[in-house]
This record gives structure tokens, sequence and C-alpha cells, in this order.
């Protein structure tokens, strides 16, 4: 700074020995434009009480509608939950929770009945429900190798660092790498109904379309294009260690196996909190006039591979339908009735202050 | 026996220069070749080679720079939870811009060097005059200047082509001052005409070592002729040539280099610069510390729960998720540690090296409309206000204090004689004459003689003295197309230059009385006396003028042979000194004058026989010779001289109160400030200027604090009384006040102290018992005056009292203004310095942080600048503080949600950007062109400026305001979020989002209200605000469009695409942003209406008062719906020019994630 003004001086000196001083006199008149002296035309809000007043009743007239609407789509929703964790002695998965071990070749079988009070109309989704998994942990999230997910073969061969300790066994490449994949979930759910006269009908679940679009066919690509023979490409690679079998099996339809996997997709999603759910099947409506879940009782039958009882987690099933706002969730509609009463209420507030105060204001302007 | 010791003392710290380079006649001095730097001007800080290492040095000296160098550092050593790109970016990109704007700008100075230094100079060598380039200039060398060139380096005047051996220079680049100023060369060499005579100069120049004061030098040159004693002659600051002045109506020089290069006095003037920090400044560092301190528990706090919760190996390492083997084995101290140092680099953003940068900006930019503004631009200077530093515009806006200069700052110090008194006779030159104003040529009898109007001796002698002691000069009229203007009126006309005004009044004064001062040629003074006769005078001494013995003397030497001894000076250094004369008049008459506002000044003389006079030349060349305490000696020898006086009269010059003056002042009270007017000057005309600006008024109750009432009582008893006085009518005024509500004015009190007493009162107390006592007392008293006069000051004490001011308990911001070289002691000592472009030159200016060209613009410098920039910078800071931790404590909360693992919410691109881009521009730009008011309100109610005083926007108060607004914020976004999150989906198809989904919802959510709550705050919606707050909301929507849109190639993790699509693709989440972002922003909105509503500040009426006036309120719907309607393609295009700035982090992201990558 202090050199600038000595070469600045400097020059000016030059100036003033080259011309006659008249000319930079002239010059240094500032200039007359609204920006230079600060009169820019301006909107000049004050929030007053006055001015605040109508927002506050709009808001409120607003919020409270949408509230409710919110609050009656969520209600309509329904949800069922069942949790086949295993813990306690009565619960059908309580053999399988005790007996369980990473040796185990044979996946045991639970068969876990329940009853629908009400029928699902419309698409019925269903998710697996974990809690108690952090699967927000910073090691965790961070071990993956996007790059190899889609599909680049020199990531293939050479997963990144961020995958250790699950980037390769006795130097061999694991494919998928990491934690995330490593610990993908693997329990088998399958939904039987009973129908009144005693037979047992199976209940088509769809597996596709519970990934991202953008995900399915942008992000995870197989290695080599997905027609290529996925059993060739991933030749050189191993199956993560607890999986119990390697990628290119996860699935018969070439459309959904390997890293396009939906199932793994959706497991590869992080998610936010500890608990949380992810979606499994999803169970079309068939036809028009029948409900998709008619009200009865129901099988679940799980083959259960995935311990949770070493890190104290429950393992739920979740039958939902859907609006247009998602699952069931009553915080939104809620908050929003509530946000809505209370800018109602101060409005009224502000009504009373604006009338008691505001002439006080007013006068006292006067006086001044 | 003496010399040796002498000698040796001169050689450490004075140089020799020996002209020409010739050695000196063998035995009289050792010939000692001395090595000088080469005038070679580097300006420039940097070379081409040490440009990156010194730079950067610089730069990481800084504080800020070196916090965030230390966080890059430990990002990558450590494993952390961000990439080094989210703290290194920012700060590669600061320090690039700095260093690129700092390259840049040296290489401007390279090239001025180079133009300068290559610059042609005239040497003489061997008789011979030769061209060369300024810096091969050495010391010792013989230069020719011709007229209207600048000087290359510091020169000793050898001879000149006036045959009287002057020169005249102006030193407009070097101090502003555009008169004309003489300087002399010694009568040994003055003679000189060729370079053959200058080069067969055979001498040596002593001088002490450079220093940077452009007024003082001292030196001695010994001339050597054939094989005699050297003649030795002093030199001193008139025969010393500033580089960088330029020669003026002189054919040209001929002078010899004492110093070069760096060792310039110019060089040496621009190398220091008084550092000063704002009160603004003070409270951001010591909320930073708190914020360190925040950052530092957080991070303290999620380690232990870090452990505390991993105490269970299963939490610690589930099965799904283990460390590696490398991790395990490190020790559990050293894992803690580094989590310790994780957490640190999590939560880093809460201190933005961003904050730096914006408030570095705002300051920089900001002070351009101090400069930029027309109504400071004075059209007679031909000058506007300037800005020397901007790092204080908010403390104009906090000043409690103003201390004044009366001469010059609140007067116009533009003096007209007014009557002189000569012996008890009072003399009044008529200038206006049956109503025509005469000229001076054709009035002849203008004395008014009074009773009698007889001629003494001692009326010539009067008369003779003003027209001699002075050092006034007479310039012709410049020639202007070849016709010397004037010459047809007869006889040239002239007019007179003089650094002080007060001589030039008074010898044109003279004039008017018919004593007309023609020149000085050949040291001989000519006067024009009444009877058209010329009369000469030689003049022999001239005992310069200075501020501590306030009076000036001249020896000379009349055609009859007398030697006359003249001295005009302030009657209190003259009256002492009197030994005859009719004093009791005289003295009589200048205090009626003082008392009337003028200026008056006693004149004295003495005649001195021959040998007296011999003895006072000896006392004087003893002194001018000495290379050691000069300035003492000096004043030694001119106490022994001056003294004895016959006193011949005083004369009596009016200083006009300058324009508006009164009404600042006013203003300045209103607005709470408290002005104190420290002047040189006598009691009486300050006290008489001090009525007439207002700054007393006639209900003022004057207490006196002066020498006279002193010597009646002790110092003690006139100090206790006066406290008295003061409390009991505070109190009386507060009975009055509260019972009948009466105005406040019996409240008013004004004070008087002159230097003699303040010295006492600051003076330590010998009795030990009342040590400071005097000084607490004192301090009491002031606080409850309005005003204070200051009078009888030094210029030093000037600078004691603002100090004592500022180390009183309240410790109060102070200003002080003025325009002389005896103000800049207190300009620099003052919490801001204001300098006035005036007439005594440019040294107060140039020490100043704001100049301005005359008083009344304080008034507009304070009251609107000061108010506006204290609010600025008071909303950017607290803003500051704000938005981050909005951002950071979500993150924070987090923790709690993902095992203490150090997971960062926000996707790292956000992390980075979020202060550089996404919130940084709407606050930069409301610093910048934020009115809460109206210009002229402000300037109508000076009262809102006690609206801000104290620091009141950036009280504890106010910040932990801000702070909690931040922290619920911060609450809202998260739990909100969560809620929505929690166990359910929030999509149409069923689909689950993931957590970056999660973090991308409360980062969309935060920069919209963070955005919002300043779009609140904003009270002067301009265009441009409209653009930026909009356009930046709109960039960040189309960054992050951008930014998950595509499969980066560069990115080694694809997280965050597709998620900003997805998350509005659903409904919920667009409701929830609504519903977060209004419950945010609820609770500010409900305090600030009810604020106002309840009680409301001075500010807050004037806005609504305001908003009445205008039109403002019918325009805006339309107003808006025109920003609205504006092309959108138009929008962004000039959103993403308006980013500019930052749009290099686009350029730069690319090679940043390369080199990342390379890293990995």
């Amino acid at each position: 700074m202090m050199a600038s003004s000595y070469s600045a001086k400097d020059e000016d000196g030059h100036i003033t020995v080259s011309g006659p001083g008249g000319g930079t006199l002239r010059n240094k008149k500032p200039e007359n434009t609204a920006f230079k002296q600060q009169r820019l035309p301006a909107w000049q809000p004050i929030l007053t009480a006055g001015t605040v007043l109508p927002a506050f009743f709009i808001i409120g007239l607003i919020f409270i509608p949408i509230g409710i609407g919110l609050y009656v789509t969520s209600n309509n929703i329904k949800e069922f939950e069942i949790d086949y964790t295993g813990d306690d002695t009565s619960s059908p998965c309580y053999n399988c929770a005790q007996n369980f071990s990473w040796n185990n070749t044979k996946s045991c079988t639970c068969i876990i009945p329940f009853q629908l009070d009400q029928p699902y109309e419309s698409n019925v989704f269903m998710y697996y429900g974990l809690s108690n998994f952090y699967q927000n942990h910073r090691r965790y999230v961070k071990s993956r190798d996007d790059s190899q997910l889609n599909g680049n073969i020199d990531s293939l061969k050479k997963p990144s660092k961020e995958c250790e300790p699950y980037a390769s066994v006795d130097n061999k490449p694991i494919a998928p790498c990491g934690a995330i994949a490593n610990s993908m979930f693997n329990d088998t759910l399958k939904l039987f109904y009973n129908d009144p006269n005693g037979t047992s009908v199976p209940i088509l679940l769809t597996s596709t379309g519970i990934a991202w679009w953008t995900d399915k066919h942008v992000k995870f690509r197989n290695p080599g294009g997905n027609n290529a023979n996925l059993t060739a490409v991933f030749q050189g690679t191993v199956k993560p260690v607890n999986w119990h079998r390697p990628v290119y099996e996860l699935d018969t339809d070439p459309e959904n196996n390997g890293f396009i996997n939906e199932d793994f997709i959706v497991w590869m999603r992080t998610a936010a909190l500890p608990t949380f759910r992810k979606l499994y099947r999803i169970i079309q409506k068939n036809n028009n006039m029948a409900p998709t879940l008619p009200r009865g009782n129901y099988t679940l039958v799980v083959d259960y591979n995935y311990p949770v009882r070493s890190f104290e987690g429950r393992k739920r099933m979740i039958l939902s339908t859907i609006s247009w706002m998602g699952g069931k969730n009553p915080f939104l509609g809620i908050a929003y009735i509530t946000v809505g009463s209370v800018c109602f209420f101060l409005g009224v507030v502000l009504l009373v202050i604006h009338h008691k105060y505001g002439n006080r204001n007013n006068s006292a302007n006067i006086s001044n | 026996p003496d010399c040796s010791c002498v000698g040796e003392e001169i050689w450490v710290d004075s140089r020799t220069v020996y002209i020409g380079h010739k050695e000196p006649p063998p035995g009289a001095e050792a010939y000692i070749p001395q090595r000088y730097p080469d005038n070679r001007i580097v300006s420039s800080k940097y070379t081409f080679w040490n440009f990156i290492p010194k730079n950067l040095f610089e730069q990481f000296r800084r504080i800020a720079n070196f916090y965030f160098l230390v966080i890059f550092l430990v990002q990558l050593i450590i494993d952390t939870p961000t990439s080094p790109v989210t703290s290194g970016l920012p700060l590669f990109f600061v320090i690039t811009v700095t260093a690129i704007k700092q390259g840049y700008e040296d290489w401007l100075r390279h090239k001025a060097d180079c133009s300068i230094n290559e610059c042609p100079v005239d040497v003489v060598q061997q008789g011979k005059v030769v061209r060369t380039q300024s810096h091969k200039l050495r010391v010792g060398d013989i230069v020719v200047v011709k007229e209207d060139e600048t000087f290359p380096c510091d020169l000793i005047l050898l001879s000149s082509s006036r045959p009287d051996g002057t020169c005249f220079v102006t030193t407009t680049s070097l101090d502003g001052e555009s008169s004309h100023k003489t300087y002399y060369a010694i009568p040994d060499t003055m003679a000189f005409r060729t370079e053959q005579e200058v080069d067969s100069l055979h001498a040596t120049i002593e001088c002490e070592q450079p220093q940077p004061d452009l007024y003082k030098f001292v030196g001695r040159i010994n001339i050597y002729k054939d094989k005699e004693e050297p003649v030795a002659r002093p030199l001193g600051a008139e025969n010393l040539l500033l580089r960088g002045a330029t020669l003026k109506n002189t054919q040209h020089i001929h002078a010899v280099a004492v110093y070069t290069g760096m060792e310039t006095k110019m060089a040496l003037n621009y190398q220091s610069k008084s550092q000063k920090r704002s009160a603004v400044e003070k409270s951001m560092n010591a909320f930073l510390i708190v914020y360190l301190c925040i950052l530092i528990s957080k991070a303290v706090i999620n380690t232990v729960l870090k452990y505390a919760w991993q105490w269970s190996p299963d939490r610690d390492e589930p099965w799904y998720n283990h460390r590696t083997e490398h991790e395990r084995q490190r020790h559990v101290v050293i894992r803690a540690f580094t989590d310790f140092l994780a957490f640190m680099v999590l939560f880093n953003y809460i201190i933005p090296v961003s904050m730096y940068v914006t408030v570095e900006m705002q300051k920089f930019l900001g002070s351009y409309f101090i400069s930029w503004d027309e109504e400071m631009f004075d059209e007679e200077l031909g000058e506007g206000a300037q800005v020397n530093t901007s790092d204080l515009n908010e403390e104009l806006g906090q000043v409690e204090y103003v201390f004044t200069d009366k001469t010059g700052t609140l007067t116009e110090n533009n003096m007209e004689f007014i009557e002189c008194c000569v012996d008890g006779n009072v003399y009044i030159p008529h200038a206006i004459c049956n109503g025509q104003i005469l000229s001076a040529a054709s009035s002849i009898d203008m004395i008014d003689a009074s009773p009698g109007g007889y001629r003494r001796e001692y009326e010539d002698l009067f008369f003779r003295a003003l027209c001699l002691c002075h050092t006034v000069q007479v310039k012709e009229e410049e020639t202007v197309d070849g016709i010397k203007r004037g010459i047809h009126q007869g006889r040239p006309t002239s007019f007179y230059i003089s650094s002080s005004p007060d001589e030039v009044a008074l010898v044109e004064g003279m004039k008017r009385l018919g004593y007309t001062y023609l020149r000085l040629k050949d040291n001989y003074m000519e006067i024009l006396n009444k009877d058209d006769e010329i009369e000469r005078f030689e003049l022999l001494h001239v005992l310069n003028f200075d501020s501590v013995r306030r009076r000036m003397s001249v020896i000379v030497k009349s055609s009859s042979g007398d030697y006359l001894l003249f001295c005009k000076g302030a009657d209190s250094s003259i009256f002492p000194r009197v030994v005859s004369g009719k004093v009791e008049q005289v003295k009589a008459r200048v205090e009626q004058n003082a008392v009337e506002g003028l200026r008056t000044l006693c004149v004295a003389y003495r005649r001195l026989s021959e040998s007296e006079y011999q003895e006072a030349c000896h006392h004087l060349m003893e002194a001018k010779l000495a290379l050691q305490d000069r300035e003492q000696r000096l004043a030694q020898a001119y106490d022994i001289i001056e003294r004895d006086f016959v006193l011949l009269g005083a004369t009596a010059v009016e200083d006009r109160l300058q324009e508006k003056a009164a009404d600042t002042i006013e203003s300045l009270h209103k607005a709470g400030m408290k002005v104190w007017v420290l002047t040189g000057d006598k009691m009486e005309t300050a006290a008489a200027t001090c009525y007439a600006s207002k700054l007393f008024r006639r209900t003022t109750q004057i207490l006196e604090l002066t020498k006279k009432r002193t010597e009646e009582q002790s110092l003690h008893d006139v100090l206790f009384e006066l406290n008295r006085t003061v409390l009991r009518q505070l109190c009386d005024a507060l009975v009055f006040f509260i019972f009948f509500s009466l105005s406040v004015d019996c409240l008013d009190f004004g004070l008087i102290i002159d230097g003699a007493t303040l010295s006492a009162v600051l003076k330590p107390n010998q009795e030990g018992a009342g040590h400071g006592n005097y000084r607490e007392i004192f301090l009491e008293i002031c606080r409850n005056c309005s005003a204070v006069l200051c009078c009888r000051m030094a210029p030093l004490q000037k600078a004691q009292i603002v100090k004592l001011i500022k180390a009183s308990k309240e410790h109060p911001i102070t200003l002080a203004i003025g325009d002389g070289a005896n103000d800049v002691s207190m300009i620099l000592e003052a919490h801001v310095g204001i300098g006035i472009m005036g007439k005594e030159g440019r040294q107060a200016a140039r020490n100043s942080d704001y100049a301005i060209p005359k008083f009344k613009h304080l008034k507009k410098m304070l009251l609107v600048h000061g108010h506006y920039y204290y609010i600025r910078i008071a909303e950017l800071v607290q803003y500051f503080f704000y938005k981050n931790v909005c951002f950071i404590f979500p993150q924070f909360l987090y923790q709690f949600f993902c095992g203490f693992s150090q997971q960062p919410l926000y996707d790292t691109a956000y992390l980075t950007l979020y202060n550089i881009s996404f919130t940084s521009l709407p606050i930069l730009l409301y610093s910048l062109v934020e009115q809460h008011v109206s210009m002229d309100t402000l300037k109508r109610e000076p009262s809102l400026y006690r609206d801000i005083a104290k620091n009141s926007l950036l009280r504890w108060p106010v910040f932990l305001y801000w702070t909690c607004l931040g922290v619920f914020d911060a609450v809202v976004f998260f739990f909100g979020a969560y809620f929505l999150f929690d166990n359910t989906t929030f999509t149409s198809n069923g689909q689950m989002f993931g957590n970056w989904t999660f973090g991308t919802l409360i980062f969309t959510v935060l920069v919209f209200t963070v955005t919002l709550k300043l779009a609140l705050d904003t009270h002067h919606w301009t265009w441009i605000n409209h653009f930026v707050i909009w356009g930046s909301l709109l960039f960040y929507v189309i960054f992050s469009l951008l930014w998950g849109g595509i499969i980066w190639p560069f990115l080694n993790y694809q997280r965050m695409y597709y998620v900003f699509m997805q998350m509005l693709s659903s409904g919920p989440a667009w409701l929830s942003i609504i519903l977060l972002i209004t419950v945010s922003l609820l609770p500010d909105v409900i305090k600030k209406v009810l604020c106002r509503a309840m009680c409301p500040t001075a500010t807050e009426r004037a806005q609504v008062q305001c908003s009445l006036i205008s039109v403002c309120m019918v325009a805006c719907p339309c107003y808006m719906c025109s920003i609205l309607l504006l092309p959108f393609s138009l929008h962004i295009s000039l959103c993403l020019v308006s980013l500019g700035m930052f749009d290099m982090y686009f350029v730069v992201t690319v090679p940043a994630s390369l080199i990342n990558m390379l890293i990995k």
C-alpha cells in the first residue's frame, strides 16, 4: 500500500513536470453519477407491524390448509411393519438369529405369519428396515470406488485405496470393493397370501424400478458394457468376503445383474441416519377391481442371512402404500398446521400491538 | 584536543562528500572513499527471483492466512473428513489473487522505477557536461538541472543562473505545497557560472546521515583554497534541493549530490506509516477468539463423546465396517489426537477465510465513495476528499471527541490586515473610499492617524519593522502567452508568497499604509516608502519563526549603517522581553483586539551596537555550524540575541470563520460529540472564535482554568471548585429536568484551559498524595463540558491532550482535525486523523488518515459516511459469524447421528463454495451500498449518530443475539430435515434418499435462509441489490443442477450425481424447504417488528418518517415487477458476470482436483 502510494507520488511529480497543472486539477472532480454519489434509486421497505401483518395472515391462511391436506394424506396411507430380528424366544426367527454363523453355506429360513386388517389398494411398496446400522459412518460412506462401479476396467483391477480394508483378498481385487458393498443386505423376503380356502398364493414381487433411474443407467455400469459376458469380465476379481455369490450371479436377468443389480444399487446409496429403510420390492397392482393386497392372513418367508445382533440392530419388513407426498409421515402436516397457527396468532398479536403503539409512534414523530 | 573527539563523533553518524570526487589536499583530512548506494530508485518490493518465496512469506505472516495454511496442512497429512481442496482452494484463490495483484503492482513499480532510473541527467565531468542516466549518479557528482526539471537526487545548491545565487523550487509532488520556495547557494560558490568554474571547486561536504524529515538538514561545507585553511560554511535545509521537487523560474543550477537513491529524503519518507486499528476490528478479533473457543470446545466435546460412544467394540468396529490393519495398530492417544484434528478441520469453516477478504474488499472499495463524493469537492482548491487509509472507515461513525485546530481549520486562514497600533495610536487602513474600492497603487494617504497624526521615530521604525521582518517572497507575474501581465499598467505588479498567511496579510497591509516591500536583491531588502523613495537594508540574519519561541526576528543594516534587530511575535513571547515602550497602551489594545477575535502580533526592535552585532553573529554562526544538537544551540543563540526590546506596537489581523463552520459544530454537538478546540492562539481570540462558531453559546457557562486564575488561587483549589460547580449544577439540572421537564440548556458548560495550566495539571504531582488526582478531576470536569477550548498550546501538548482523553476510563474514540504542521502530532495520535488541505502546506493532509478540503466537509464525513460505514461493517461482521454458525452447527449436530465419525453433512463443493460464492456477494454488496436511512435525513438529523455510538451494533448482547439466531436456525434446518427423513420415504415412486440428499436439503434451506435474512435486513434495494441477491440464489440452483448433472470425470466420487434434481422432484422436499425457511426467518422478523413497535430507536423513527414522505412505496410493486420480468437469460448471463470474480473457481476447480487426484 505504501509502496504504491510512493509510485503514485512519483508519477504525479512527472505529470507536473510535463504539463500545466491546471489540466490535472480539472480531472480530479468526481463524476456526478448516481452510483458514485450513492444516490441510486432504491426501494426502501421497512418491516413494521403494519406491513408484516398481512404477510402473517397470508402465511397462516396458506399454511393451515396445506398442513391439513398433508396430514390427511399421510393418515390415509396404509403402512404395515413387522420386526423379524428374532431377539426374543417367541419370535419365529429366534433360532436363525441365534445359530447365525458366517460359515453357514445353507441359509436359515424362518416363516412369519401376519395379518392385514385393511386391504391395500394401488401399488404396495415393500421395504426392509435396519436400525442402529451406521451406514453414515465416515469410514463406511467413503469405502467405495465409484469409478469401479461405473465400469472402469482399471479400477476393477485396481480398486481405490478408499476401499481398504475391503479392497483385495490375497492380492486379488474385490469387485465390488469397499465396506458398503461388502455389507450388502442379503436376506431374501418372500410374501405369501393365505387364501381363506387354505392355499398359499405367492405374491409377485417386482425387483426393478426400485433404484434411481439415473443410478441404474448412468452412474452404475458393468465393465465392458452391459451386454458383455459378465463372468468373463469379472475374471481375476474375487467376490466381497461376506457375499455368498459373486457379483455376476446376483440375478439371472442380464439387465439386472452385476453392478446394475437394483438391490445392489439401492444398498449403495448410503442412508442419512442410523435407522433407515430401503426399498426392497414393489407389488404392482394387477387388475383394477381387486385390491393389491386384500385383507387377510399372509406369510413372510425370510432367508435369514444378515446378522444384526452383534451391534444390537433390528430388522424390519415394511409394507406401505405411497401418495404424491411419499410414505406415512405426519410430521410435515403437523408442522405446517403449527407454523400456520403460530403465524395467525402472531398476526393477531401484532394487530393489537399495531393499534396500541402505532398511534403513539406517529404522535411521537409529530412531536419530534 | 577536543577536535579528535568531535571528529570521532562526526564520523559515526555523518558522511563526508567529496565534491566532484576530488580528494582533499593532503594533510587536511584523510581521504576515505565511501561507498553509497547509486541513484537507483527501487520502489519495487520483489525481483523476478524472490517474488514467489517473499510474497508467500509476507502473505502467510497474516494470521488468517496462516490459520488456513495450518488447516490445509492438517488435511494433507492426516485422514480428515473433507478433502484438502475445501480449504486449499479458497486459500489458493486468495493467495493467488493477492499475489497477482501485488505482482502486477510491483511490475508497474518496476516499470516506473525503470523510467525514472533511465531518465537523462547532465553531470559535470572534467569541466564538461556529460549526459548520463539517472541511476548512474553517485554521491559527489556535480549535476546541472535546467528549469522545470525535477531534481534526480538530494542536492546541495552550488550556484544558480540567478545572480543572487538563489533558485526557486516547488515541492508539489513532495508535500503538495505549490508555492515557490527559495533555496540559497553558499556565497563562496554562488558566483560560479561555467562548468569549468564549477569543476575547479575543491571542497568537501560533511553532513548528517540521511533522515526522513523533509525540513531538516544539517551540514557543513569545507572549501579548500590553495594551501590555506579550509573555509567552513554552514549548510541547512535552505541549501538542500530535494529529489522530487521541481526547479522553477531559474534557468539552470549546479548542485552536488549528497543523498542518492533510496537514501533520498523522498524515498525515506514513504516508508513509515502509522498502524491504527479501528474499534470494529478489535471487536471482530474478540468475536473471532470466541468462535475459536467454540470451535475448539466443539472438537473436544465430539472427541470425548466419540470415545465414550465407541467404548464397546461392536460400535467401534461392527462387522460391516472394519478399520484397516494399519489404523488398528495406531496408538489410541494418537488416534484421539487425529480425531480431534479431524473435528477441527470439519468445523473450521466457522472462521471463514472469506470474511477477511470481504472485510478488506469492503474497506478498500467502500473508501472510494469518500473520494467520489461530489459534495466534498472543493472547486476553489480543485480537490475532493482523499483517503489515505481505508482501515478506519467505520471509525468515522464512532467518534466521541473531536479535537480541532482553530487557525485554518475553523477559520479560513485567509488573513486580512485590520489595524495596527503604534505606540498607543491606532492606524486603520481604509480600503473603501467613497464606496469604491481603490487599488493599492492609486491610494496614497490611507493612514487615519489618531490625534495629531504626528510622525515619530517609532512610527517609521514600526512600518519598517513590518516591511523587513518576514520571510515573504515577491513573485513577479508569470508570463502568459509571452506577454507580461501587469506591464501595461506602467509598472510590473507583483504578489507576495509566504508559507504564513499572516505575513502576507501584514506586508500587504503595509503596502496599503504606504510602505511597499519591493524585493530582496543581493541580500538587500528594498522598500518603497511613503514618499516614493526606495530604502535599502542589508539583510544580515533571519532568526526564523518556530512554534515554540512563537516569534521571529531579522537583523538588518540600514543605509545609515545602524544595526537593527526587528522582532515580531505573539504578545506572550514579546512582552517579557520588552524593556521600554508604551507597554500598557499596547497591551490594552492587543487584549481588546483579541476579544474581537482578531489575531494580534507585537512588534519590537532593538538597536545593536557593532560589538553586540559581532557577538550575535558569533553565536549564530557557532550554532549554525554545529552538527550536533543544532536545533537546541540555535534556540539558545536566539534566546541570547532576542532580548532588551523596545516595544513598537501591535498589529491585528482578521481570520474569518470558514463557511458553515458554526453549522458543522452545531451538528457535531447534536450528534453527541464533544468538540475541543486546541489552538496556539491567545485565549481571548480563541474564545471569540468559539463564540462565533457556536462552540460556546450565550447560555454556556464558561469555566476558566487559566494561568491568571491559578496565580490567584492554587491549582488544587481551582480544580476542586470547578468540579463542585459542575456537579452541583448537574444535580440541579437533573432535578429540574425530572420535575418540570425543562429543557436541558442549563446543563451546558464550556471550559477554557491554557497550555501552562494544562502542563501543571498533567505534571505528576511532587507531593505524592495527589498524584494522578488532578488528572482525574480534570477529566471529570471535561466529561461534563460540552465544549472545551485549549489555548496557548504547543504542538506536542495537543497530542498530549488527545492521549489523555484516549486513555481515560471510557476509552472514547477520538478524532483530530487540523491543517498545519503543528497539528500532525495530534493527527497521528488520535484514533482518526483528518487533515485539511490548507494554506499552511500539506503536512497535515499527508500524515492524516483522511484529508478533506474544508472543515464543513467533516459533517458529511462523520454523519453520513461514518454512519454508513459503521452500520455496513457491523452488519457484515455479525452476518458473517451468523451464516457460519448456520452452516457448521448442523454438521456438529449430525455427528451425534453418525457415530461421531466426522462424516461431513455437505458435499465438498458446497463446503468450499458456501462462503466463497453462494453467500459472499450479497453481503459484500450490502456492505457497500446499504443505506438504512437516506443521506439527507442523516444530515438533517445529526442525533441519529447517537444511535450507533459506543460500538452499539457490535456489543456482546447483539453478538449473542446473532449467534443464538444462528444456532436456532441451524437446529431448525437439521431437525426439520431429520424428522422429514425419519424412517420414511418422501418420493412418489417409493425410492429412498441417502445421506447426500439429506445434506443437500439442509444446505438448500441454509443458502436460502441466510440470503433471505440479508434481504430482510436490506433497507435500500437498488437494482444491484436485487440483481445480486436473486442472482446468487439462482447461481446456487444452477450450480447445483450442473454439479449433479454430469458424471465429473476428474472426481473420484460421484456422490452428488442427480441428488439435487431427485430432491427437487419430490413434493415434500419443496414443502419442507419452504416451511423451514419460514420458520427460521420468523423469530428475526418478530423481533424486528416488536422492537420497532415497542421501543423504536431514533433511526427507526426516521426510517418511518422517510417512507411516509417518499413515494417509493407506491412505486415499489411496479419496480419489483420490472425486476422479475427481466428476461431470464439476461439475468443468468449478467449473474454470471456479477459472479465473475468467483468464476475463477470453475477454472481453478479442474486443475485443483487433478492435483488432488495426484495427491491421492
